[in-house]
């Protein structure tokens, strides 16, 4: 027991929340831009799997870390924009559509992992890259806490980035504006001459580029290979997030860090000797019960609305 | 033909349901003009305004601005040929502020950023400009009705209309708010602005128009200069026909108090008291109406009646029975009718077919539920039997609700109300957005509930509906009861619209009557 | 209403056949002898009753699934859940199945038993958070897949497991528990008649009881269900309930059924499958068995040109993204539509009917 809280307290454990929240941070403010516009993106969890096998893949091909990341980000573009196509312009259920594209990705991942690595579950045969650590100068010194925030791999500290980025932008400029204005009264924005469709695909997209970025970590840069259905409920839980922080960045950014923190714990129990299978299923457990806290308070406090 | 600086030539419009909402509409407007379309609801002058607006695109028909051929694929384009629109349903951002809802789509900007102060000085000047006045910083959610609309009004100029459509824009306005908004469109007439005011009340037609344009079942059946024809005439020319909609009643005498509150009070979420011992009671055979402008507390109270929300303070009695702890459910196992206020929300379910619809509170009944198992023999009867009492123009009690009109579609919910004789009616706003003919129909039927014996609450913002169909009536305002009136002989609008807007106020002596004691 | 049900049909065929159409480019891609590939996709599923019964036995999970998901869209409910459901119920049920022993005609039963009632529960965790919290349900059924999983392997492992074989498998289930084969010379056991009891039953539940009508009220506008006095919150439970028995038969009827222990080591995917073929079928319960077959067909197909030329199996995961997406596209073939209905009115001609 004493051992165990031993690896809890230490720099090591609060470095690997850091290490597991990232790919949660960036879905979670996928999610919130999506949501705000009114066009929940719950294909998360299959386009991070899509940028995931895309960075492998293509950093495998170039030999470039660079090039790698930079597919992940136009693959899952690409996959956002036939979701938003078919949304938008169609006019698909955007709950059936996200459903159809986290099928097509976990389905067609594998697919083209054996069609490239002739291999159905990793893609360990392809040597890719991963992208780079960085070591911040100074702060790299200092006893704990430089080994707490130096070296991370450059994604993680991006992710941090991200929710200032999503925070700014919804709260400071004209598309943040539209993107709220869609989202609350489509018909408001559209009376004054903004297009919904460009407005919620705009926010589709941003939300694309984020999972773009939480996949490629995953596979350059939290692991350096692609496995099958390695994000492994990551963009759900990052829905979650977002639920509890009430569509903003900051309140779904803390709700993140809490959910990275019951997964870096979950790591650690399981390099403990306790069941694997059963740890496991803590951060899904601490998902749900989040969800069912943050909707108690909630609850009591509209209960008549 | 030159001097018309907007011409619409055989506009038609068919929508996806196979409702054809325009047929053959020509429509002209003459520069500086104030100019009324008129017709009954469901006539086709919404259709056409969207059309001019550029949200709906028109099946057929041309139109030309200033003398040359437009069309817009987008209301994005209609605005920047000038034209500006304000809608029955406000279009504004409730959590944003004025000054955000004005300069949305056109935001002032400093480097990457909104110039949030440049926003609110822009809006101040507008607001001088044309003598609108509105404050910049406020949410928009915490504005009263008038005020928004100046809001909706300032958010058209602010973006260069020349050419302004109101959609019924005095539905939702008090008497005396109507006035004002009538110097506003008059003061904009002089700065050379053009106002399509779309209206289907004749007297304020005749009082603000130039022009009247005549609308009927998807056709224009004429355009009038204001001074040649009267009130009846435009009447007429409106139904078609001479169309006899007076409700004859009964005098009667009233039985026991089937409704009773008792000092109702309530807060919502954020605090604020939207109700204030509001205490009355509707007897067996009256119709009891409570007029007030919208938002002042009358859909809380329904929603305390019909227990979607909980009772915090007072007592509501039905049939002598409190109902603090009884759920919806409960209450409609009872002999209860409610009417709600917005068919589509609630009302029905659209997808779903006339007879679903129709049966969805009585499910529980004998008639309907065999051990579990529905009663196709007795309900296809009950379905059947209503859709010929009502009227209800359908191919058969098989059609979705949502491929009828406004006024069929409320009849459907009018007829599962009151199909089994309910001893208490909630009806409110039971003929908004419906055509003439439908609202005679619905207004006979309620009042042939009340000389059934049925207690009626009727809650409408339509004062004429009020003071066509009530026995008594009260006035709310700010969540109060401010006014009992227990006739309504001698009253009329006018009256009424000064105790709407709190000007005046009876002695609570007077208000407590409402209460109408055995 | 004929109109637009036609229509609708004409949707859900053509989503079919572009389906298949891809299909046809995949192998053109992948296959190196495409001509000969798209005929052994196309036509091998019919050539033989072995094949033939190869495609009912893989509708009848399906069937299952689509059967449970169909009720909860129907309730306008996105529960996720299926997944983790047959995975639970699968190890459940193969525990009874395992150390049990009862006479054969109750045996399979009480298996089966077991495993719906592991459905209910498990399925009942997302409808009580929603009820009671309002928590989202599909987040949390897809949770819940998760945990089932992990929990699942624990017991697999741990408890279940045959250590004299080298793969991931638990013991042999007793042979009084195996559900009997129905048709000779094929592999179709009498799960099917157990699936085609359920649709007839939850046909009649949907469609013909006072249940089944606040159920779809509940679906079509929650809140005219809870003006018209319908019990909302019951409705859900009820609904979680039922589709958590069904996907719990379905769970334990595949493992009873086709293998002779339980052998799934990860989730077995039939949760998602089962969205698109209640959305194939529109949520009709007898719709869901020419659903399932027709899926059952594209993967018997795509399993035999696995076998002959080496295109992976998982083809079938972008054919079924795409059958979601075309059919729930409302404004798929719009253009047509609007055209057709235009067509078919005179507006020069109108009578009131039409306007009012």
């Amino acid at each position: 027991m004493k051992e165990f809280f031993n690896s809890i307290f230490t720099s090591d454990f609060v470095y690997s929340v850091f290490r597991v929240t990232t790919p949660l941070l960036f879905a979670s403010m996928g999610a919130v831009i999506s949501d705000v516009a009114g066009v929940p993106n719950i294909a998360l969890e299959g386009l991070m799997l899509i940028a995931a096998f895309a960075g492998m893949y293509f950093s495998f091909l170039s030999q470039s870390a660079l090039i790698g990341l930079l597919m992940a980000l136009a693959v899952a573009v690409l996959f956002t924009g036939i979701l938003a196509f078919f949304t938008l312009y169609y006019k698909t259920n955007i709950i059936l559509g996200g459903i159809a594209i986290n099928s097509l990705a976990s389905g067609g991942t594998v697919f083209f992992l054996y069609l490239t690595a002739h291999d159905k579950g990793t893609s360990v045969a392809l040597a890719s890259k991963t992208l780079p650590v960085l070591r911040i100068p100074i702060i790299e010194n200092i006893p704990v806490l430089g080994s707490i925030l130096s070296g991370h791999n450059i994604l993680t500290y991006l992710s941090i980035f991200s929710v200032v980025f999503t925070y700014v932008l919804l709260k400071g400029t004209a598309l943040g504006y539209h993107i709220r204005a869609v989202g609350e009264k489509k018909a408001a924005a559209e009376s004054v001459g903004i297009s919904v469709v460009k407005t919620q695909a705009t926010a589709l997209l941003l939300s694309g580029i984020m999972c773009g970025f939480g996949g490629a970590f995953m596979s350059m840069g939290y692991v350096s290979w692609f496995s099958r259905d390695m994000v492994s409920g990551r963009g759900w839980i990052a829905l979650a997030a977002e639920a509890m922080g009430r569509q903003t960045a900051i309140g779904s950014a803390a709700a993140s860090v809490l959910f990275g923190i019951a997964d870096a714990f979950s790591n650690v129990a399981a390099s403990m000797g306790l069941p694997s299978d059963l740890v496991k299923t803590i951060p899904y457990f601490a998902t749900l019960i989040g969800l069912a806290i943050f909707s108690i308070k909630t609850y009591k406090k509209y209960k008549d609305a | 033909m030159g001097d018309y600086i907007l011409e619409m030539n055989n506009i038609a419009k068919v929508y996806g349901n196979g409702v054809v909402a325009n047929s053959d509409v020509s429509f002209n407007l003459k520069k500086g003009e104030i100019h009324a379309l008129v017709g009954e609801n469901g006539a086709g002058k919404s259709t056409l305004m969207k059309i001019l607006f550029g949200m709906e695109a028109p099946s057929r028909g041309s139109m030309s601005l200033k003398g040359k051929p437009v069309s817009f694929s987008s209301s994005k384009e209609a605005i920047g040929e000038g034209i500006g629109m304000v809608h029955q349903h406000f279009m504004l951002v409730e959590s944003f502020t004025v000054a955000q809802n004005i300069v949305l789509g056109m935001e002032p900007q400093k480097y990457m950023f909104v110039n949030k102060e440049q926003a609110e000085r822009f809006t101040d000047e507008i607001s001088q400009k044309y003598n609108l006045k509105v404050n910049p910083k406020e949410i928009t959610k915490n504005l009263p009705v008038g005020v928004k609309q100046k809001v909706e009004i300032l958010k058209a100029l602010a973006r260069g209309a020349e050419i302004l459509i109101l959609d019924e824009p005095t539905a939702v306005l008090a008497p005396q708010e109507t006035k004002q908004l009538f110097d506003e469109l008059e003061n904009l007439k002089q700065q050379g602005h053009t106002i399509v005011f779309i209206s289907h009340k004749i007297p304020e037609i005749k009082q603000i128009s130039d022009r009247i344009t005549v609308m009927r079942s998807g056709k224009t059946i004429g355009t009038y200069e204001c001074e040649t024809v009267t009130e009846q005439e435009i009447s007429n020319l409106i139904m078609g026909c001479e169309m006899d909609t007076s409700i004859t009643k009964e005098k009667r005498d009233f039985g026991k108090t089937y409704i009773h509150t008792e000092e109702i009070s309530y807060k919502d979420k954020s605090g604020v008291q939207v109700l204030k011992d509001i205490s009355f009671g509707v007897k067996s055979g009256m119709i009891f109406g409570i007029a007030g402008v919208q938002g002042n507390g009358q859909s809380e109270l329904v929603d305390l009646m019909t227990k979607r929300k909980s009772i915090q303070e007072g007592k509501i009695l039905f049939e002598g029975k409190n109902i603090e702890n009884l759920g919806v459910s409960d209450i409609r196992k009872t002999k209860f009718g409610y009417i709600p206020e917005d068919r589509l929300d609630q009302g029905v379910s659209v997808s779903e077919s006339i007879r679903e619809n129709m049966i969805s509170n009585r499910l529980s009944s004998r008639l309907f539920n065999n051990h579990g198992f529905l009663n196709f023999k007795n309900i296809h009867a009950f379905v059947e039997k209503n859709i010929k009492s009502y009227e209800i123009r359908c191919t058969g009690g098989h059609q979705p609700v949502g491929m009828l009109s406004g006024g069929n579609m409320q009849k459907v919910v009018v007829a599962r109300e009151c199909g089994d004789e309910p001893n208490i009616l909630i009806a409110e706003q039971p003929t908004r957005g419906v055509d003439i003919g439908a609202a005679h129909i619905i207004h006979k039927k309620i009042v042939e509930l009340s000389e059934k014996g049925c207690a009626v609450l009727l809650i409408s913002a339509d004062l004429s509906e009020v003071l066509k169909l009530s026995d008594v009536v009260a006035v709310m305002y700010e969540g109060e009861i401010v006014a009992y009136f227990d006739q309504t002989g001698g009253l009329d609008e006018e009256k009424l619209g000064l105790y709407m807007l709190g000007i005046k106020r009876h002695e609570a002596e007077q208000i407590r009557k409402a209460v109408n004691q055995e | 209403m004929s109109r637009e049900r036609t229509f609708n049909m004409l949707r859900t065929a053509v989503s079919m056949i572009a389906a298949m159409l891809v299909a046809f480019i995949i192998i053109l891609f992948v296959s190196e002898q495409p001509v000969e590939s798209i005929k052994i996709f196309l036509v091998q599923p019919f050539s033989s009753r072995r094949y033939l019964g190869n495609i009912v036995e893989t509708a009848i999970p399906l069937i299952f699934s689509g059967l449970s998901m169909a009720v909860l869209f129907q309730a306008g409910l996105f529960n996720l859940g299926g997944e983790g459901v047959f995975f639970m119920s699968g190890i459940a049920g193969s525990l009874v199945a395992i150390w049990f022993q009862l006479p054969f005609f109750i045996f399979p039963f009480v298996c089966i038993g077991v495993g719906a009632v592991t459905g209910i529960l498990v399925m009942l965790v997302p409808g009580v958070l929603k009820t009671k919290y309002g928590a989202n349900e599909m987040v949390t059924s897809l949770m819940m897949n998760n945990i089932a999983y992990g929990i699942g392997c624990y017991i697999l492992n741990n408890i279940m497991r045959d250590p004299s074989v080298s793969s991931l498998v638990s013991y042999k289930y007793r042979k009084a528990a195996l559900l009997p084969t129905i048709i000779s010379g094929t592999r179709v056991h009498l799960g099917l008649i157990i699936a085609i009891l359920c649709v007839v039953i939850i046909y009649i539940f949907l469609y013909k009881t006072k249940g089944g009508y606040e159920v779809r009220a509940t679906g079509t506008n929650i809140r005219f269900a809870k003006y018209s006095g319908i019990r909302v919150t019951k409705v859900i439970i009820l609904v979680h309930v039922i589709a958590g028995a069904v996907a719990g038969c379905g769970g334990i009827v595949e493992c009873l059924g086709l293998h002779k222990r339980f052998e799934w080591t990860s989730l077995p995917g039939y949760g998602f499958d089962g969205a698109m073929i209640a959305m194939l079928a529109n949520n009709n319960p007898f719709g869901v068995v020419g659903a399932a077959l027709f899926v059952g067909y594209l993967r018997v197909g795509a399993d035999l040109v696995n076998r002959f030329a080496d295109v992976p199996t998982e083809m079938i995961a972008i054919l079924q993204s795409l059958i979601i997406l075309l059919i729930s596209a409302e404004k798929f073939l719009h253009k047509y539509k609007q055209a057709w209905i235009e067509k078919d009115v005179n507006i020069g001609e109108v009578k009131n009917e039409g306007v009012f």
